[in-house]
């Protein structure tokens, strides 16, 4: 027996509510964070990623709130992105409970916020957020390069160059957004999944694409990653965690049971 | 009522651990304090840590601990957990080598780079998720929990104790390492009681009911 490979359901939250819908649970207010967290801890969820989409400023100190509720009743490891653009938010998230942060936007304007921050808390509490998308045409050799505002702004930055320097800027784990893939069910983007794990030696986290449990199988044993993020699927029900790790373990990945 | 303080130096995630304590322990008054007073009149003491060695020896300085908790160290149970195992032994090789509390003797490494399984596959550094911790030895904090039940890691440095006799649990990440040392009134482990469900809860919970001996 060795280290499981994780799955993490990702919540998106706004102004301190779950939106887009969790219905498998059973819970009363599916809008609750506490209440869809401790469902996912009960499910048997690795850790639970929070995204904080809160557009207002104004409202993002519920999102401080969120997690003081959820640190104070779900013991499983909670990360929390979006809106961090300060040592000092890290900080703030970190006191109120989460575990590690994830760092997207700010990383690309700002890259020595991750070496700041990575200093200051640690590597393991820093996640970098890569939202990726591919840029090479069909039959050329493939070239991704890293989006930022939801995948609608191009950088220009390659996206492995970038993944190997969060990596030497202290990055504990990468979480990469397939910005081709999200929202599309048919499954990881492979090539690139597997290019950034094979570039860092630190933990890859696939995100993007997953429609059926076949695809976290692939994105583990062809792209590589140490872990899987997916929403939608465990959100509305078509697949338990429970499901999930035991279709895993079926195809001879090590999961926590 | 027992008293039970978790030393505040200013590093690391205070309220999943103090949480954690309090849903397990119903008649007990969880304190997170950085006063050496308070620390030193406790039924029980938990030294959580985060972040990097050389900055959680700073703060304990600062805040005038590292008397503190050495001298309490055998007085009472003391229960370590990540950083607050490391900064435990000897000497860390993280930035470049700090010096610690020399509690238990031993070095704190780093996993070697690239780092490889039993098969020559190349693992993931920090090491992170969930991993088997493996009994050495039977002891009290293993109560109810099954012998390699996962806990939550997130780490790059591990300890290695020069009295193996300490060792109560190991676990194996392209090499076997100690997870788990003991000694009189005190434990420490280098996974999160706090963040591993269920057996994280058992383990703080065999904690609280500890009377210190082995």
């Amino acid at each position: 027996m060795g280290l499981a490979k994780r799955i993490i359901p990702c919540l998106d939250v706004d102004a301190g509510r779950v939106v887009k819908g969790v219905k498998f649970l059973d819970i009363r207010d599916a809008g609750d964070p506490v209440s869809v967290a401790r469902g996912y801890n009960t499910a048997g969820a690795d850790e639970i990623t929070f995204l904080d989409i809160t557009a207002s400023s104004d409202n993002r100190d519920t999102m401080y709130h969120v997690v003081e509720q959820v640190a104070s009743e779900v013991f499983i490891p909670l990360t929390v992105g979006g809106g961090i653009r300060a040592v000092s938010d890290v900080r703030r998230l970190l006191n109120a409970g989460a575990d590690k942060v994830s760092i997207n936007t700010a990383a690309v304007h700002n890259p020595e916020l991750v070496q700041e921050a990575s200093d200051k808390v640690g590597s393991q509490c820093i996640v970098v957020a890569i939202d990726s998308k591919c840029v090479s045409s069909p039959g050329e050799e493939p070239r991704w390069e890293i989006f930022t505002h939801g995948g609608r702004k191009p950088t220009g930055i390659d996206t492995i160059e970038w993944a190997v320097k969060m990596a030497e800027f202290g990055a504990g784990e990468l979480l990469l957004t397939s910005m081709d893939r999200d929202g599309t069910k048919i499954g990881f983007d492979i090539g690139v999944t597997k290019a950034v794990s094979d570039a860092v030696e630190i933990p890859v986290i696939a995100s993007g694409g997953v429609g059926e449990l076949q695809h976290l199988v692939d994105g583990v044993n062809q792209g590589g990653a140490d872990a899987v993020l997916a929403a939608s699927i465990f959100h509305f029900g078509e697949y338990s965690i429970g499901e999930a790790k035991a279709f895993m373990q079926q195809q001879g990945i090590e999961v926590r049971l | 009522m027992q008293r039970i303080a978790v030393i505040d130096y200013g590093m690391g995630n205070l309220r999943s651990v103090s949480k954690a304590i309090e849903c397990v322990a119903d008649n007990a008054e969880v304190l997170v304090t950085s006063d050496a007073k308070l620390i030193s009149t406790a039924d029980r003491i938990v030294c959580p840590g985060q972040g990097a060695a050389a900055d959680c020896m700073a703060a304990l300085n600062d805040a005038n601990l590292i008397n503190t908790v050495q001298e309490l160290i055998g007085t009472r149970p003391f229960l370590g957990i990540c950083m607050g195992l490391q900064v435990l032994l000897t000497h860390s090789e993280e930035n470049d080598g700090i010096d610690c509390m020399n509690v238990v003797p031993g070095q704190v490494k780093r996993f070697a780079s690239p780092l490889l399984d039993t098969s020559g596959q190349r693992l993931k550094v920090p090491h992170m998720g969930w991993s088997p911790v493996a009994h050495s030895v039977a002891h009290p904090l293993w109560d109810n929990i099954a012998d390699k039940a996962r806990f939550y890691f997130a780490h790059s440095y591990y300890c290695a104790p020069d009295d193996q006799g300490s060792v109560v649990g190991q676990c194996e990440y392209g090499i076997e390492f100690a997870v788990a040392i003991a000694g009189q009134q005190l434990f420490a482990c280098q996974f999160h009681p706090e963040k591993s469900a269920k057996d994280g809860l058992q383990l703080l919970r065999n904690f609280v009911a500890w009377n210190g001996k082995s």
